[in-house]
């Protein structure tokens, strides 16, 4: 497997002197970002086997700065939907969602919450994008460890790569 | 062992033998939804059927008498099981209550209430248990259409 | 955001009889309840008055996707039960369209479905007793149980090609024949796993923290465990040695020796040492079917269920048509009804159906035993300290998607 490289500057020129020390700002304060994610696991259904499988000695996300798990959405970063959401299930997601502080990804672990899987019913949400903005989506039914820690990668080079705003709208 | 308790509980329960057969293992009685709360009754106390299973339903949507209530019963001591079944018409869908029999009939009357519409004279506890406060509707029923959708939250965009 | 967000239940009581008592909503989304389950007890200081269990957060319409969907197509649906032990779903469900359809399986496959349907057990239970011990903060005996699981899991995909889910077994057989060398790493798994659990065993058994949170806390009598309907190790764990593979004995079982433990009193403790002896009884009975595993086929010769070869699809018509028919109509199962039930790793799985002859089921109703195990938590709950909420939900091993369906 190639090496994923981690852009160092974004795909904007900086025109001028503020500019570049804007983009500088945003790459320093990606890559503390992106090595320090804390998730909250909204674990509901079958993928929670693999997201044990994933969390633990074989796989092991402390690799990737994703370890410890924060049960409380306000000392969280990274929200994972792992697993189907109802609608009965529905309002209590958006109502975690909506206590996270910002900034926050969502992470739709698994079929079910990227789409609804094979679950096309009166029970169940087809895809949790309907109801809040997601990050990243990881399919499989579950997927396997492999691919989710695949997807934490990609969410680190999304992070690395946006601008992150700390101060105000400007900078 | 197993088929002479069986046979002696049909020969109890059904002396006429119209309403009992014996198919894969299991002891069918058919009853009246009138005469269910008192065959239960004899089937616990005089036969040791102690395991309430299951309660559920069957929709049949083009008979008179719409609904097929189905129980599940087991003996712990003698190893058989019996599978009552008793009709109910969809204008008055009104069963008796085991609860004051079994405990576990609690959640599975719930259950086959929401899922049926089987209204279980005597269960008080009657919320919704799978679905959710203010879902219209019974969606097992045949004539519900698999994919209405009853959101909870408003959907985004 | 000033959304106002409905709530999807409703409590069963808002006021307690005792003015000093206050109302503590714990879950659905707490790493205690597995994120399906919602407890609203009634406290008074730290011991829990009144409990009021509400499930189905995971209601997901198994039963109505089931009326849509070809005899041979609800196979992944049924995987995703207890997706702890999803081999034993698939051959409860294989076994009751087999009785009603009227066909007998294959020794080989009889043979094999016992040994996976034990190894998938192994697997359920350790992951329950993994969760247990996790949320009671047992983290080192925790990572030795899932590091034994993921050898199991990867074992698994090597025959059926997934981790978790498997859709393995098929009406009439299974998917396909054991790959070369499996058995051997079968054997060399078991010894792992004896010294993984050696350890586990050294850790816990007569840890002084882990008998104080688990000796007799959430007890239940055989009486009580009988009158709410409960089964499985749960039930024996209160001294009743009650289950359906001794009992009603089905596949292989009959044929096998093997016991089945009970526990003393019907507390934590005793669920987790019922689990432990039931892993053991398992690997006992694992190792004495890789010796009787006959040659043969694994699937009956018998058209109405079983597909064609491959190579006779593409080489004549007749079977072309058959694949055709059983792939598109489903396979005809003739009209009837039958209950049959395994011994899940919970308790009694049992498979109603009802068909009216067509390819496609008229019902599939599941008695799950985790749903009934919830209709009687509460009298687990109700007079202990808020904190052994946490042990007894994880030995009671709610499994939400069994559970809610």
């Amino acid at each position: 497997m190639t090496p994923r490289t981690i852009p160092i500057r974004s795909e904007r020129e900086p025109r001028s002197a503020f500019e570049y020390i804007a983009t500088r700002k945003d790459e320093l304060i990606g890559w503390a970002r992106k090595f320090s994610l804390f998730p909250y696991p909204f674990v509901t259904a079958c993928c929670a086997m693999e997201f044990m499988a994933v969390s633990s000695s074989p796989y092991d996300t402390d690799r990737f700065g994703a370890a410890l798990p924060r049960f409380s959405p306000r000392q969280a970063d990274l929200l994972m939907v792992v697993g189907t959401v109802t609608h009965k299930q529905a309002p209590i997601l958006l109502k975690v969602y909506e206590q996270m502080c910002e900034p926050k990804w969502v992470m739709a672990f698994g079929v079910c919450a990227t789409s609804g899987g094979f679950y096309q019913n009166y029970a169940a949400v087809a895809g949790i994008d309907r109801i809040i903005p997601v990050d990243i989506y990881i399919p499989g039914c579950p997927p396997r460890p492999e691919m989710v820690i695949d997807g934490i990668m990609q969410l680190q080079d999304k992070i690395a790569r946006s601008q992150h705003l700390i101060v105000n709208k400007s900078f | 062992m197993a088929a002479s308790i069986l046979d002696t509980v049909a020969g109890e329960l059904d002396p006429a033998g119209t309403g009992s057969t014996l198919a894969h293992g299991t002891l069918v009685l058919v009853v009246p939804a009138a005469q269910l709360r008192g065959t239960v009754e004899r089937l616990k106390a005089e036969f040791g059927f102690d395991l309430f299973l299951d309660v559920t339903a069957v929709d049949w949507p083009r008979d008179e008498l719409r609904f097929e209530v189905v129980y599940h019963f087991y003996a712990t001591t003698h190893r058989v099981r019996v599978r009552v079944k008793t009709r109910v018409p969809a204008a008055d869908p009104t069963v008796d209550s085991l609860t004051f029999l079994y405990g576990s009939a609690r959640f599975m009357e719930r259950e086959c209430h929401e899922m049926y519409g089987i209204a279980f004279r005597g269960n008080d506890d009657l919320r919704p248990i799978l679905l959710y406060e203010g879902f219209k509707g019974h969606p097992l029923r045949k004539d519900y259409p698999k994919q209405q959708e009853q959101p909870l939250v408003p959907y985004r965009k | 955001m000033d959304l106002k967000l409905p709530n999807p239940v409703r409590p069963a009581f808002v006021k307690t009889e005792h003015d000093d008592a206050v109302i503590v909503n714990i879950g659905p989304s707490h790493p205690a309840t597995h994120g399906t389950v919602q407890i609203i007890a009634a406290l008074d200081g730290e011991k829990v008055l009144r409990a009021d269990v509400h499930c189905g957060y995971l209601h997901r319409g198994f039963e109505k996707e089931c009326e849509d969907h070809t005899w041979h197509n609800l196979i992944p649906y049924v995987d995703r039960l207890n997706y702890c032990s999803a081999l034993i779903n698939d051959f409860a469900y294989c076994d009751a369209v087999e009785q009603l359809m009227g066909v007998a399986i294959t020794p080989r496959a009889r043979y094999l479905r016992t040994l996976l349907a034990e190894y998938s057990r192994l697997a359920d239970h350790l992951t329950c007793v993994a969760a247990t011990l996790m949320e009671l903060g047992a983290m080192t005996a925790f990572l030795y149980l899932v590091m034994i699981r993921d050898y199991i899991y990867e074992h698994i995909a090597d025959l059926t090609g997934a981790r978790v889910t498997y859709s393995y077994g098929r009406i009439g057989g299974l998917a396909r024949d054991l790959p070369a060398g499996w058995t051997a790493r079968l054997v060399a798994i078991l010894d792992q796993y004896e010294d993984f659990i050696g350890r586990v065993h050294g850790l816990v058994d007569r840890n002084r923290i882990f008998i104080d949170r688990m000796r007799n806390v959430g007890v239940i009598t055989t009486e009580d465990a009988i009158n709410w309907g409960y089964t499985g190790p749960i039930l024996r764990s209160t001294g009743a040695p009650r289950d359906l593979r001794k009992d009603t004995p089905y596949l292989a079982y009959a044929e096998l020796d093997f016991e089945v433990p009970v526990g003393i009193k019907g507390d934590n403790y005793d669920r987790y040492y019922v689990r432990m002896r039931e892993m053991d009884e398992s690997v006992h009975m694992i190792r004495q079917l890789v010796d009787m595993l006959p040659a043969g086929p694994i699937n009956v010769d018998d058209p109405r269920c079983v597909l064609p070869e491959k190579s006779l699809v593409y080489g004549e018509i007749e079977s072309l048509i058959t694949h055709f028919k059983l792939i598109m109509d489903g396979p005809r199962v003739p009209a009837g009804e039958i209950y049959v039930a395994h011994e899940g790793a919970n308790g009694e799985l049992g498979f109603y159906l009802v068909s009216d002859g067509s390819g496609t089921p008229y019902k599939v109703h599941v008695r799950a035993p985790s749903f009934v195990h919830m209709g009687g938590a509460h009298r687990m709950l109700e007079g202990y300290q808020l904190a052994d909420v946490v042990p007894t939900f994880g030995s009671i091993n709610m499994i939400g998607g069994e559970c809610d369906r």
